[in-house]
């Protein structure tokens, strides 16, 4: 037989486990440089519209590229007001006057005077509501007919599936104009109603697949034991199920809103003006006599900014990854 | 605290039935183990009885009231289940206190309420944790808290005990049968391992292939199994059956063994095969005696140690290789080729049907 354990000798060394080798704190450094070499290079395009929208005219398009330069609000004051040309003589009558405030100052640098906002800013809002409120829409709808294909026994469930999916399978600009000639006769052509409902549909297919993949990871058995706890299969839903499906909502609502707040060809097709989103407006600055680059930069910067927000607000949920569940496998 | 009765409930998918029409009372109080192989229909008959599965027919009855189609939240009994199914997202406080507030009890009631159960099953020190820091018998224990705390009329169990290690099993099956003793609550248990449902059951019910195939006692299905089914499931290993030709009073069995039939069962035999027929003969390990002569002789093809016992696998030296396991004591030492002979206790003799595999009854 074998013989007693002997009780183990004192440790002579550190068997503390904070206390990293040298060797990997190289390689974690080493790491570390790369991954932000790489956060770097992604950040150059966005670093590189950051810098042009602050630009003047001259500098926004020097040969070879100006790094460092005077900051100006030119952009900025292109993009958000509207103006006219002065003649020599205007201008000279504007340069005596005292009333004009710093964005005037800009504008009759450049000898025009400004004549009221532009539309951007509706614009900008236009998108908000769009893109906001189909985004509510497709999560919400998506995620309860998402808990439903993963829960119940429908009837060709399968097919139903790849019908959803089917909406995805063919390019959106091939049905703007069926789409166009559709909204116009209901009159729902250059609505926000329109667009919104537009939008929803389309992300739709795309929501409830991705939920439904995240449903399907939460087993069953948690709304059952909360059913024989005393609750309705409602009350289930929304007291174990969602809480635990967070991450996937997020990561739905971040991948919607991206998709409804870049989209381009139906909003250029299907708007005009009352409900004419960002992204086909910003290129309409390019102006008149020479592309404002400037403002351009600045209008993609005002853009990028609600989305970058959501995307922060969220990310709690999107790192937090599958759930830690008290399910055994 | 509650009788269940089912009355012809059966369940099928499609054609095919995964529960055969059966009838089974559970009284008050009772500790009943639905036992048998995976995909026998014990499962599916308890989520029947917790209204997560529907039936496709037949009534249950819960203290006399019809739930055939109750929602389970309006059933009053409580689902321990096999992977505990703890809300991850709730601390363990609030997961034993969520069955509480679905009834509406006031903050205090639940406070008291939780506490005392949490007392019971000694697991105070976790109350502010999430479930998934903690052990499985942990779980396990705060999974019977959430099941308890309502103090529901029946408690039903899906292999509670199948996703623990074996030592924390032992320990956890004394910790379940102690709190059903304490509790009196009716119980309904669903396992696959045998050792356990002769352990915790005051009744058990075997079932194989979606049909019942007997409701007895530990000792009953033990000792009188119903059939070749329950003979074999029961028991590690299972009973010896051998094969035979019944005539006069003899069973031929291989090996050109003749073992004479004791009376009482003789004359069963009579009245089933007159003159002569097939039978087959049942017995446990320990019904064999060995040494000091008897009827039968076999060889021995192994021996293995068992620390109380020693169990000894016999050849039968006939055609097909029959073998039979006996247990006999731990002081006997047996050579491997060692011509054995023994008898059989005739008391713990079982004679089964050979073409309906039914046990016979004796005739005293």
């Amino acid at each position: 037989m074998a013989a007693q354990p002997v009780p183990h000798p004192a440790v002579n060394y550190s068997t503390r486990v904070d206390e990293i080798s040298p060797r990997a704190r190289t390689l974690n450094g080493i790491r570390a440089v790369i991954v932000l070499l790489i956060a770097l290079v992604m950040l150059i395009p966005v670093a590189w519209m950051t810098l042009t929208a602050f630009k003047s005219r001259p500098d926004a398009v020097a040969v070879p590229p100006k790094v460092l330069f005077e900051p100006t609000l030119e952009g900025f004051v292109s993009l958000l007001t509207s103006r006219r040309q002065l003649t020599t003589q205007q201008i000279e009558e504007y340069s005596q006057r005292t009333d004009l405030n710093w964005a005037d100052q800009i504008a009759l640098s450049r000898g025009q005077a400004i004549t009221g906002p532009s539309n951007y800013p509706q614009r900008l809002a236009n998108s908000l509501i769009i893109a906001g409120v189909s985004t509510i829409f497709s999560v919400a709808l998506g995620l309860l007919s998402a808990y439903s294909f993963s829960r119940f026994n429908i009837p060709g469930a399968g097919d139903l599936l790849f019908f959803i999916l089917s909406t995805r399978m063919l390019p959106p600009v091939v049905v703007t104009i069926p789409v166009f000639l559709m909204y116009r006769a209901i009159g729902i052509y250059d609505t926000h109603l329109g667009m919104i409902i537009l939008y929803t549909v389309f992300n739709l297919s795309f929501s409830v697949w991705l939920l439904k993949g995240f449903l399907d990871e939460i087993p069953r058995e948690y709304e059952e034991a909360a059913m024989v706890d005393g609750y309705t299969r409602l009350q289930a839903f929304v007291k174990i199920v969602l809480p635990q499906s967070l991450t996937g909502i997020a990561a739905t609502t971040v991948f919607c809103l991206i998709f409804a707040w870049n989209e381009y060809a139906f909003a250029l097709m299907l708007t005009a003006d009352r409900a004419r989103t960002a992204p086909p407006s910003i290129p309409s600055v390019l102006g008149t006599g020479g592309i404002e680059w400037a403002a351009i930069a600045a209008g993609s910067l005002g853009f990028l900014i609600p989305v970058v927000i959501v995307t922060f607000t969220l990310r709690k949920y999107l790192l937090r990854g599958v759930t830690f569940g008290a399910i055994r496998q | 605290m509650a009788t269940i009765q089912l009355q012809q409930v059966e369940k099928k998918f499609g054609d095919v039935y995964a529960v055969q029409p059966m009838d089974l009372t559970i009284q008050d109080g009772e500790f009943v183990v639905l036992l048998g192989p995976s995909g026998c229909g014990k499962t599916t008959t308890l989520r029947m009885i917790s209204g997560l599965e529907a039936v496709s027919s037949g009534q249950i009855l819960l203290n006399g009231r019809d739930v055939t189609w109750a929602h389970p939240s309006d059933r009053d009994i409580a689902f321990v289940f096999q992977f505990f199914a703890l809300y991850p997202h709730l601390s363990v406080w609030q997961n034993i206190a969520f069955p509480l507030q679905a009834q509406g009890e006031s903050g205090a009631e639940v406070e008291k309420r939780v506490a005392e159960v949490a007392a019971l099953l000694r697991i105070e020190h976790l109350l502010r944790l999430r479930p998934g820091a903690l052990s499985g018998g942990d779980q396990q224990r705060i999974a019977l808290a959430r099941a308890l705390v309502r103090r529901p009329a029946a408690f039903l169990m899906d292999e509670p005990l199948g996703a623990l290690d074996a030592e924390l099993r032992e320990t956890m099956r004394a910790e379940i049968k102690r709190l059903h003793i304490d509790q009196h609550a009716t119980t309904v248990y669903v396992t696959h391992d045998q050792i356990e449902a002769m352990a915790m059951g005051d009744r058990i019910v075997v079932m194989s292939n979606a049909v019942v195939q007997q409701v007895g006692t530990p000792a009953d299905v033990y000792h009188k199994p119903h059939n070749l089914f329950v003979a074999r499931f029961i028991g590690s290993p299972g009973m010896n059956l051998l094969s035979g030709g019944y005539a006069d009073g003899i069973v031929a069995l291989p090996g050109g063994n003749r073992y004479p039939v004791p009376e009482a069962w003789d004359r069963a035999l009579r009245a089933r095969l007159g003159q002569a027929g097939r039978v087959i003969v049942g017995f446990r390990p320990e019904a064999t005696r060995i040494g000091g002569g008897g009827a039968l002789t076999a060889t021995v093809y192994a021996a293995d140690m068992h620390g109380g016992y020693t169990m000894l696998h016999l050849s039968l030296n006939g055609e097909d290789g029959e073998m039979v396991h006996a247990r006999a004591s731990r002081q006997e030492h047996f050579k491997i080729g060692e011509v054995v002979r023994f008898d059989l206790h005739p008391d713990m003799v079982r004679f089964f049907d050979a073409e309906t595999e039914v046990a016979l009854e004796e005739v005293r």
